[in-house]
């Protein structure tokens, strides 16, 4: 090979290397997209069966419930308009408290119950995770008979 | 009194940047030396300013003068000293004041440090520097006055997030910060040398050290974050690739392009033009993070609907900075130069690759931290998951660690392959059996663990090679001549890359041997967690200075003997209520222990059963090790003589300096 055949070998293979790369980098991204639905939207039967995807809205006082001797607990999180029963097993974050904001990712099961993997209560008390405050106000928007004071307001800080 | 004075010095500054940011651009452009001169003065009277500003709020914090909002909404008189002083840049406002003062206090140093550089460049540097300062004064003053009053004022402030009180929050950010503002001094440098048409290798040379003490502070700080998100967040993970970690991440990859291609335009002359757009878009991400972090956007989308002038602020000084330079470059490039040809395989083309592939990975880290953001501004919500990164980084990166032991062998312009293959192939065929027998030490054995060591010690051994052969061709006789022949730059260069592979063998073996286990413990409850007994001897209470604890007991054991002894914490801050988990770590050189309290999980409440979190991290701490070490690096290399030489005057005009390595 003359040297500036071997240049353009060497540049192609580069922007193939390059190709394989960015496909791969937007084939692992677009499997790893994590929807979110609200309470109302999964009792519609928007959300997928199978897939994971995230919910979130408002812990719904007094129901949360433990397994006695397992760390297996359950819990039902509401947009005010529609309820969903959520199971989860392990640790639950330190701001996981009922009436509060929660968003809880994992795979809906045939019976209704939504099979959590990780629950997300973070940053402060004040906080309400974006999701579960979408959740609310989309709910809000279609019902328009939720007081606003029944839910904190997401504090931007 | 003070928050005034604060805020008039702030007022001042603006009035200063506004001089430096203009008055030398036009002296440089002129070739007027007195309107030049104007920069130095500036700009240290500017890091006076805004440091006698920060100073205030400081006084402001540490005295609890909860009639300025932010001392009022981000401290609390119970607050411990130092957590006082580090609430100050606690809330958006004062981080931003931070910001300001690290800009301040870098065009300071240049100050210091330029006095070899030619006139013009000097002003010039300076001058962009004070362009960026202005944005930031004005947004400061004009959206976020870290000095507001709140009057009347309440009698006892909200406190500071029980999250961030804790030893990284008082070094952690400012670190972080001199990081990220670091690059500010490169992206100047690359303005000045667009604005003044010339760059060559002195330019290179001059800007090379800058560039590498920022990223050494960024490496420290991003350390300091992971290690403090580590045992305070109480997840025992390291990383978690929130948006958040992401922003900081992203300048750090691209500056560590840059480091890496700022070398080839010093010693060749080439790259010229991708350095200074490396040098653009590290800063420009810089800035990008600090308002993803600072402006709400990350933790709530809707922050840009609740305060609509603080967001445009953001985006047009955004568009103004990143699109003003970029339109910069594409006029200006052309004029910057070009460079030598080098072969398909050589010294220039091994840190192509590593460019191309550092970017592609920032791209990467960036599509799956801004997409999420776009959605939201259409109204969608979706996440990207941690697999997704931890899927593409690892597989980026592989091909940058390999050829991370080729680079410092090969020869610049041409490096033939056949002669790289005898000098590496013993290197390769140790790291290739060393990894395949290693996991088998550790138990079980598995391909990625086999993978990661390889990488790991294939670095070791490919730059172990490196320095047998520098030492071996040299003249000098004896070990010590040998030694101090060298430069500190070529050690700094080994010593990062020896960093890199301590990295790797830390995450490789905390990825495959790693224990979890969530339980329920009842008190004299024991469970066996990788190879160790935790035994839960039971709660007791604990008050702490501004929060009440519940603290438990457990007695880890290794064989018959206990072989220490853990205590979490549940913490309860009077001030807020809000509850904190301390987690209780061992730590050690081969790996740590990691208990983590849960919450009441029986009637009997505190005195009953918990649930707890317990891991066995093996090799963990070799993760910070190798990021240390990498900024050891870095600090060696920034120390090299060749930085410091005066500037004589013909020198500016030589194309190549005749360096020995």
């Amino acid at each position: 090979m003359k040297p500036r055949h071997r240049r353009f070998a060497w540049i192609g293979a580069g922007v193939i290397a390059i190709a394989v790369a960015v496909a791969l980098v937007l084939n692992a991204f677009q499997s790893n997209l994590v929807f979110f639905f609200s309470p109302s939207q999964v009792v519609a039967r928007e959300a997928p069966q199978g897939r994971a995807f995230r919910i979130g809205g408002l812990v719904v006082p007094g129901s949360l419930q433990r397994q006695s001797g397992s760390l297996t607990v359950r819990f039902s999180v509401t947009d005010t308009a529609k309820t969903i029963p959520v199971v989860y097993t392990g640790l639950l974050p330190d701001l996981f408290k009922e009436g509060k904001g929660v968003v809880a990712q994992g795979t809906l099961q045939p019976d209704g119950v939504f099979h959590a993997t990780e629950v997300l209560a973070k940053h402060d008390e004040n906080y309400m995770p974006p999701e579960a405050k979408s959740a609310l106000e989309q709910a809000q928007r279609k019902g328009g008979t939720m007081a606003t004071t029944q839910y904190p307001h997401g504090a931007t800080q | 009194m003070i928050p005034e004075v604060g805020q008039f010095a702030l007022i001042l500054a603006l009035f200063v940047t506004l001089v430096q940011g203009t008055v030398p651009l036009v002296g440089a452009a002129r070739n007027n030396v007195r309107l030049m001169s104007v920069a130095v003065p500036a700009a240290r009277l500017q890091f006076v300013l805004v440091g006698l500003a920060f100073a205030c709020l400081a006084w402001s914090f540490a005295t609890s003068d909860f009639s300025v909002a932010n001392v009022a909404l981000h401290s609390n008189s119970r607050l411990p000293l130092h957590y006082r002083v580090a609430a100050t840049w606690g809330s958006h406002e004062g981080s931003l004041l931070l910001w300001v003062l690290m800009l301040a206090g870098w065009g300071f140093a240049v100050t210091l440090f330029s006095r070899n550089l030619p006139a013009a460049l000097r002003a010039r540097v300076l001058a962009v520097m004070g362009l960026v300062a202005i944005g930031f004064l004005l947004f400061l003053l004009a959206t976020s006055n870290p000095f507001e009053r709140a009057i009347p004022a309440p009698a006892e402030g909200a406190d500071l997030n029980p999250l961030l009180q804790d030893p990284g929050m008082v070094v952690h950010p400012p670190m972080l910060y001199m990081g990220y503002v670091g690059f500010s001094v490169a992206f100047a440098f690359a303005i000045a040398a667009l604005l003044g048409g010339r760059l060559d290798a002195t330019w290179a040379r001059w800007s090379r050290p800058w560039t590498t003490v920022a990223w050494c502070f960024l490496t420290c700080g991003i350390m300091l974050g992971s290690v403090w998100a580590y045992y305070e967040l109480g997840w025992g993970g390291w990383w978690f690739w929130d948006p958040v970690e992401n922003a900081s991440f992203m300048p750090w990859l691209t500056g560590t392009a840059l480091i890496h291609s700022l070398a080839v335009t010093e010693k060749r002359g080439t790259f010229r033009s991708w350095t200074v757009l490396l040098a653009i878009v590290a800063f420009s991400l810089s800035l990008l993070g600090t308002f993803l972090v600072r402006s709400g956007v990350l933790t709530s989308v809707h922050a840009f609907a609740t305060d609509p002038t603080r967001g445009i602020f953001i985006l047009v000084f955004l568009a103004i900075v990143i699109g003003g330079s970029l339109a910069l470059y594409a006029v200006r490039a052309n004029a910057v130069g070009g460079g030598a040809g080098f072969g398909a395989v050589s010294r220039e083309s091994l840190l192509l690759a590593n460019n191309v592939l550092l970017i592609v990975a920032m791209a990467s880290v960036l599509l799956g931290t801004i997409y999420p953001l776009i959605v939201a501004a259409t109204g969608g919500t979706i996440s990207v998951g941690a697999p997704y990164f931890n899927l593409v980084f690892p597989i980026l990166m592989a091909p940058l660690v390999f050829l991370m032991g080729v680079g410092p062998l090969a020869s610049w312009r041409d490096a033939p392959v056949p002669a790289l293959w005898t000098r590496l192939r013993w290197a390769l065929a140790v790291a290739i059996v060393t990894a395949a027998l290693l996991p088998f030490v550790m138990g079980t054995w598995m391909p990625l663990v086999a993978v990661g060591l390889f990488l790991a010690l294939w670095v070791v051994a490919a730059t172990f090679v490196t320095a047998r052969q520098r030492f071996a061709g040299m003249p000098q006789r004896g070990w010590r001549a040998r030694m101090t022949a060298n430069s500190p730059a070529w050690y700094g260069m080994l010593v990062a890359h020896l960093g890199v592979a301590i990295f790797i063998v830390g995450v490789t073996l905390v990825r495959g041997y790693e224990v979890e286990q969530d339980v329920r413990l009842e008190p004299g409850q024991s469970v066996a967690v990788g190879g160790y007994t935790f035994t839960f001897r039971g709660i007791a209470e604990r008050a702490g200075p501004n929060y009440d604890a519940l603290a438990g007991t457990f007695d880890v054991h290794h064989g018959d003997r206990i072989d220490r002894t853990l205590h979490p914490e549940k913490r309860t801050y009077r001030a807020s209520g809000q509850v904190m988990t301390e987690a209780a770590i061992s730590p050690g050189l081969f790996g740590d222990h990691y208990v983590s309290l849960g919450e009441p999980v029986s009637e009997a409440g505190a005195a009953g059963a918990w649930s707890v979190r317990i891991y066995v991290k093996p090799f963990v701490d070799w993760i910070w090790g190798g990021f240390f070490v990498m900024a050891l690096g870095g600090l060696l290399a920034v120390t090299d003589r060749r930085y410091r030489v005066a500037l004589r005057p013909r020198e500016s005009a030589a194309a190549l300096p005749a360096a020995a390595d």
